[in-house]
Formats: C-alpha cells, structure tokens, sequence
C-alpha cells in the first residue's frame, strides 16, 4: 500500500512538472501605486497592459509563451516600490514595468541596476512606459532600462515650437508637482523658451507638494493675478484634475500646455470651460488619422475595460517586446534588451525606433486641444482632443543629444 | 486687493469645513478625556454615503440623510464599542478608536472599491456666483459657506440656549452630579457623541464633492483636524472656531505670497540663490499648521482657548 501511495505521488509530481513546462509563461510584475491619490491612474494602465497581453496570447504568446501581467502595488512611493520589487524577484520575475513617478522610476533603475550585478545569471528588465525624467537616458541612462515615452525634454521641445508660432503669448506660468519630475519640466521650460522665445516673459514658476494639495483655487487664484497668458504644467493623475477643475471654477481664461491634459477624467474634471483651452503633447489622441482596424481595436479595448483609450505607448511596448523576443528567438531578458536596440516597428500611428544609444523610443509626436467638433469623444463627455495646426512632430525631430554613456553586458 | 479678498474668501470656506469636523471632536474629547482618532474616518463615510443615497434619491436629500446615518452609527459605537473599552482606561480607547479609524478604511476599499468615486457637485450649484475682477467665485463655495454658518449658529444655539444644552455641558464638566440629579448621563454621552460624528459626516457630504471622495481622504484629513483641536484648545468650541479660520487662511495665504526666504531673510545676511534663500513660502504651505502645532505646545500648551493642558 505504502508504495503505491508513493509511485502515485510519483507520478503526480511527474504530471504536474510536465504539465507546467508545457504553460510557460512570459510574466511582467506591473509595479504601480493600486491604491491611494493615484490609484485611478494605477488601474487605467493594467487595464492596457491586460489588454495588450490577452491580444498577444491569442495569437500565440511571445515564442509560444503565455504572457501574463501582474500587479504589485507600490502605493507610488518609492521605498514600497522597491520592496514590491523584491518581492516579484523573489518570485521570479524578469521583466518589470512602471510608468507612474519618476521617484519611483529612479529607485526602480538603481534597484534593478543592482540586482542585475549581483545576480548576472538572474538579470531583470525594466520597461519605462511613462516616466519622463530625462536622466534616466542621458546621465543615468542603464543598459536595462528601456523607455516608451517621450522624456520631459522632447514634449517640452513640442510645446516650445508651438509656442515660436504664438506671438500674442507673451507670459506664461509655470506650475508643477515638487519632484524630479516637475522640476525637470520647469527646468526645459525656462531654457527652451529662452531660446526659442526670449521675449516671453516667465511670470511664476510653481511647485507643489505631489499629490497631497486637495484644493487648487488659491494657486489658480495666484496665476490669475499674475496675468499669465498660458499655463505651462506637466500634472498627472490626481493633481491634474484638480488642477484643471479649480481652473473651470474660477473661470481661468489663460490656456493650458499641458503634458497630460488627456489624461484619466481630467477631461470630465474640466468640463466645457477648457474647449478650446486645454492642450496636450502625447503619442496618440483618439482623433488621429488610423486604419480601420486600429479604430476597432480602440473600440472593443473600451467596451471591454470601460476606460478610455489612452496609453498607444503601452501596446507599442507590447508589441516591440514579442517583436524582439522573437528576433533574438529567446525570452532571456539580456537577449530580448539587445534585440530591443535599434528595433524598428510598424506602430498604428507610424514607425517607432528605439534608439540603441540610450534606450529611449522615437515616435511622432502630436500637440492637440480639446473639442467640441470631433467624432472621437472621451469619458462619455462631448469633448474629445484634435490635432493643432502645424501640430505634429516627426519621430526622427524629436531626437534630442544625449550624454549616455552605456556599459553593456557584451 | 483682488488677490487679498479671494485669499480670504477662500481660507474662510476652508477654515469652516475644518471648524465642522474639528467641533464634533473637541466636543467628545471634552466629553470623554480622549481623543478620537476615528473622527475623519467618519467625515469619510458621510462623503461616500452622500454619494450612495445621493444617486438613489438626489444630493438634497442625501445631504439630510447620510449625516443622520453616520450620527447613527457614531452613536452606535459609543454604545456597543467605546462605552465597554472606557472602563479600561485611555490607553484602551486611544487603542480602540485607532483601530476603528484602520477598520472603517478597509470597510470603505471593500465596499466601494479602492478608486476615487464620481461624487459630483450638483448642478444647480456648478457654476459661477458671482464675478470679482474677472474670476468667478464658485456657487458651491457659497453654498458651503452658507451650510457652515447654519450649522454653526445652530450648534450655539443648541449649547447655549436650550436646556438640553445646559444639560450637556453641566455632564461634560461634572458628570456625577448630573447623574445624582436624575439624568441618564451614559445616554447623554452617546448622543453627544453621535452629533459630533453626524457634524464629520455633515463636513463629508458638502467636503467630498469640492474636494475628492476616496479611501485615502480620512487619512489626508486626519492630522490637520487634530492641529485645529490641539491649537484651538482641548475641549474648547469657540477656539477650535478661532483656530479653525487661522489655519484656513494661513495656508490659503501661504500659497499667495509670492516670497522666498531670501525675501524674509535678506537682511539677514541670507544669499538669493542658496538652497535655503531659494526656498518659497508657498511650498510650505502645507507644513504651516504643524509648525503651529509644535509652537503653540512648546509656548502655551493649553492651546488658544482651552482651560486644560495637554
């Protein structure tokens, strides 16, 4: 009896082992904060990521493996990120993705950067989807870090350009969220405009505590004494719909170049007193130009998820990930970083490049304003975002020089 | 001028809805010697019930009925929770409304999810009341303003003017007398108790809409309620008033001023461009009130108006 009992669990353990080699699975920890001020912003990009992998899968996985994404709440904090980290190591996991603070993304890098040297057999790959800090591809840049988005520099240099054309505009304020961030975009605005503009006067340049600010009327208050003719502000999440809301109640009339203007309900916060107003720089708005197919795919991604289609940026990350997966014909992260460089790739809006000097992406660019006389809509509002005359930026024009100096593996 | 009357009006707006959740508190400090911690929690539950009731019924009737429901449940755990830790001492009601305040939290991600809720103005009152040198004022802010001020006159009303109230604040100071004289004094105590997490909640139905309904909007309230408690004075309505428009419009100023360190401090010896003549005082709006706090315990530790120390 004892032996049959241990040639079954045998056997068993043999299924089990075989029937797991059989599902391997392609796995990326989603390292976002899934609760508190930005919790909103946290679900709308797994809600993509999810999306984008139930696509890869039912056309057969990235080199036959299942992709799944998993979230670990960093509560965008970068000590919990970290321990999040961690803990999707231990796990096993070698490929991470964050976007949400480029607090987080920086302790992200060292993290990885040091785990990576510890454990070369054990490398792991981070996929910046939206963390915009242009350090991290000039003088931080670190061979395992690859970004999907625009930095603050290239979206400042679009706003900027712009801006050359605006003769009327002549003084701006500069508000944004106290962090790497937020000063790194009032640092590009002050030196683009000097060069670009030097007759525009900078009336106020503004940081304020990231996410804990609840109520924005006497900021508001601050910009409409100062007579600004425009806003510049590179807010997200939380912070940019109560930025905007506070706007629309007080009556602001001044624009707003924003970098994240068409971000979650920012729109719904805003209401009909931004038509008009309100502008964005972004890879994708839902009014752009675009094949049948593509506005199929927005459609069933929003009756499936209920959320806007917003982050193109995280189906090209996607996508460019199987793309050099299977280039390199292995799932390893060091290859798939390798074949990642200099990869070029047919996105629905054009083609894209990561660039193999400093892992930064190249994708057109597009300056667009809030509607009220376009087909594509969001959050069930009558507003959606178009394309601004002279608005958009090609991929190879974004280009910006970089200090990057790179130390590969080989 | 413009930027003086809209400070103003502003920090007033703020320092009431402050003056309506740090009342209920001070109220039940006074009463019970401890300080609930729980108190925002329940300014959190009245946003979100607002929000429930308020899409079954309208934002006019939910304004009545969701500060009533969470009174009711205040009520509640006096009786059947805090009534039963008192007679083990401070430490254990600390402990417990701590707890509570952690509880109600997950309870709330539970039940309506971990996300902020579209807890909406209504739309009578989304738009402009009036227009001051070219920016409109909120219509909603005057209404809060307006249910602020009511609630405060009926609050002095109701101490002051009625014998309820002189029964409550006889059993505040000298609860065994007022009980030797025929008065159920537990009972008392939980009624108080019970309007002053109805008043929380009242501060959540009109709070949440103007600012932003989520689980996380107790913990964001919480300290600030308690600097309003401790600088006003433990125990003490009419300086928790005072404190309460204090901090309103000093950090509403705050953020106005439009000075450096090196505008305060020049003469001083202090450079523009180093690190500590460079900082802003609008970037330390949000720590003003807590540097109050710590002055205010260091210097007069009974607070502004308060009879007890701390």
């Amino acid at each position: 009896m004892k032996k049959f009992a241990l040639a079954s669990a045998a056997t068993f353990a043999l299924l089990v082992s075989s029937a797991s080699a059989q599902e391997e699975t392609f796995r990326i920890a989603y390292i976002e904060g899934m609760s508190g001020a930005f919790a909103n912003v946290g679900d709308q990009g797994l809600k993509h990521f999810n999306y984008a992998a139930e696509k890869i899968n039912a056309a057969g996985g990235i080199n036959g493996a299942k992709v799944v994404v998993e979230a670990f709440d960093g509560q965008t904090n970068p000590r919990e990120s970290l321990v999040q980290l961690q803990r999707a190591i231990d796990e096993g996991y070698q490929y991470i993705t964050q976007g949400n603070g480029s607090s987080i993304a920086s302790a992200l890098i060292d993290g990885v950067e040091k785990h990576n040297k510890r454990n070369p057999d054990q490398p792991v790959l981070f996929l910046n989807y939206a963390a915009v800090d242009p350090a991290f591809t000039n003088d931080r840049c670190s061979f395992w870090h690859f970004r999907f988005d625009a930095d603050a520099d290239m979206k400042m240099g679009a706003i900027t350009d712009w801006l050359e054309g605006q003769p009327d505009i002549k003084s701006v304020y500069i508000i944004g969220q106290d962090y790497s961030f937020g000063k790194a975009v009032a640092a590009a605005a002050e030196k683009m405009l000097a060069e670009k503009r030097p007759d525009i006067e900078i009336v106020g340049n503004e940081l304020h505590p990231l996410g804990k600010v609840k109520d924005f009327t006497p900021y508001i208050q601050k910009i409409a004494s100062s007579g600004a003719d425009a806003v510049i502000t590179g807010n997200w999440g939380a912070d940019m719909q109560l930025l905007v809301k506070a706007a629309g109640g007080a009556g602001l009339e001044a624009p707003f170049l924003t970098y994240y203007g068409g971000g979650l309900s920012a729109v719904t916060a805003m209401g009909e007193s931004a038509v008009g107003r309100v502008m964005q720089v972004s890879e994708f708005h839902e009014n752009l130009d675009a094949s049948e197919a593509q506005l199929e795919e927005i459609k069933t991604f929003e009756a499936q998820s209920g959320l806007d289609y917003y982050y193109e940026r995280i189906f090209t990350l996607m996508d460019m990930l199987k793309a050099a997966a299977e280039k390199a014909g292995s799932n390893a992260p060091e290859d798939v970083a390798l074949a990642l460089e200099g990869l070029e790739y047919e996105s629905p809006y054009g083609k894209v490049m990561m660039r193999a000097d400093n892992h930064q992406l190249l994708q057109d660019l597009y300056l667009s304003i809030l509607a009220d006389d376009v087909a594509g809509t969001v959050e069930g509002t009558p507003f959606g975002f178009k394309t601004v005359e002279n608005g958009k930026i090609d991929a190879a024009a974004t280009e910006t020089e970089t200090t990057c100096q790179m130390s590969r593996p080989r | 001028m413009e930027t003086f009357v809209f400070s103003v009006l502003n920090g007033v707006t703020y320092g009431l809805l402050l003056f309506m959740l740090s009342s209920g508190l001070t109220l039940i400090f006074s009463m019970m010697g401890v300080l609930n911690f729980a108190h925002a929690s329940f300014y959190m539950l009245g946003a979100y019930f607002a929000f429930t009731i308020g899409a079954a019924t309208g934002f006019w009737v939910a304004l009545f009925l969701a500060p009533v429901l969470v009174g009711l449940i205040g009520a509640a755990v006096e009786r059947w929770g805090l009534r039963k830790v008192h007679t083990n001492g401070h430490v254990a009601e600390l402990l417990f409304t701590f707890g509570l305040a952690y509880l109600i939290e997950e309870i709330v991600k539970i039940v309506w999810g971990k996300l902020s809720i579209p807890y909406k103005i209504p739309p009578l009152l989304d738009g402009p009341a009036f227009t001051l040198w070219g920016t409109d004022y909120p219509a909603y802010r005057v209404f809060m303003l307006a249910v602020s001020i009511t609630m405060l006159v009926a609050l002095f009303l109701l101490l002051k003017k009625t014998r309820a109230g002189l029964i409550i604040q006889a059993a505040l100071t000298h609860p065994a007398m007022v009980g030797h004289l025929g008065h159920n004094v537990p009972k008392i105590f939980m009624t108080v108790f019970g309007i002053g997490c109805g008043l929380a909640g009242l501060a959540g139905v009109i709070g949440g809409n103007y600012l932003v309904t989520d689980p996380s909007m107790a913990y964001a309230m919480g300290p600030i309620v308690f600097v309003v408690v401790v600088i006003g004075g433990m125990g003490s309505l009419a300086g928790a008033f005072v404190a309460s428009l204090l901090i309103g419009l000093l950090q509403t100023f705050a953020v106005a001023v439009d000075a450096t360190f090196f505008d305060l401090f020049g003469w001083a010896g202090l450079g523009a461009m180093t690190e500590v003549g460079r900082i802003s005082i609008s970037s330390l709006a949000p720590m003003l009130p807590f540097l109050l706090l710590v002055l205010i315990l260091m210097i007069r530790p009974r607070g502004l108006m308060g009879d007890r120390e701390f």
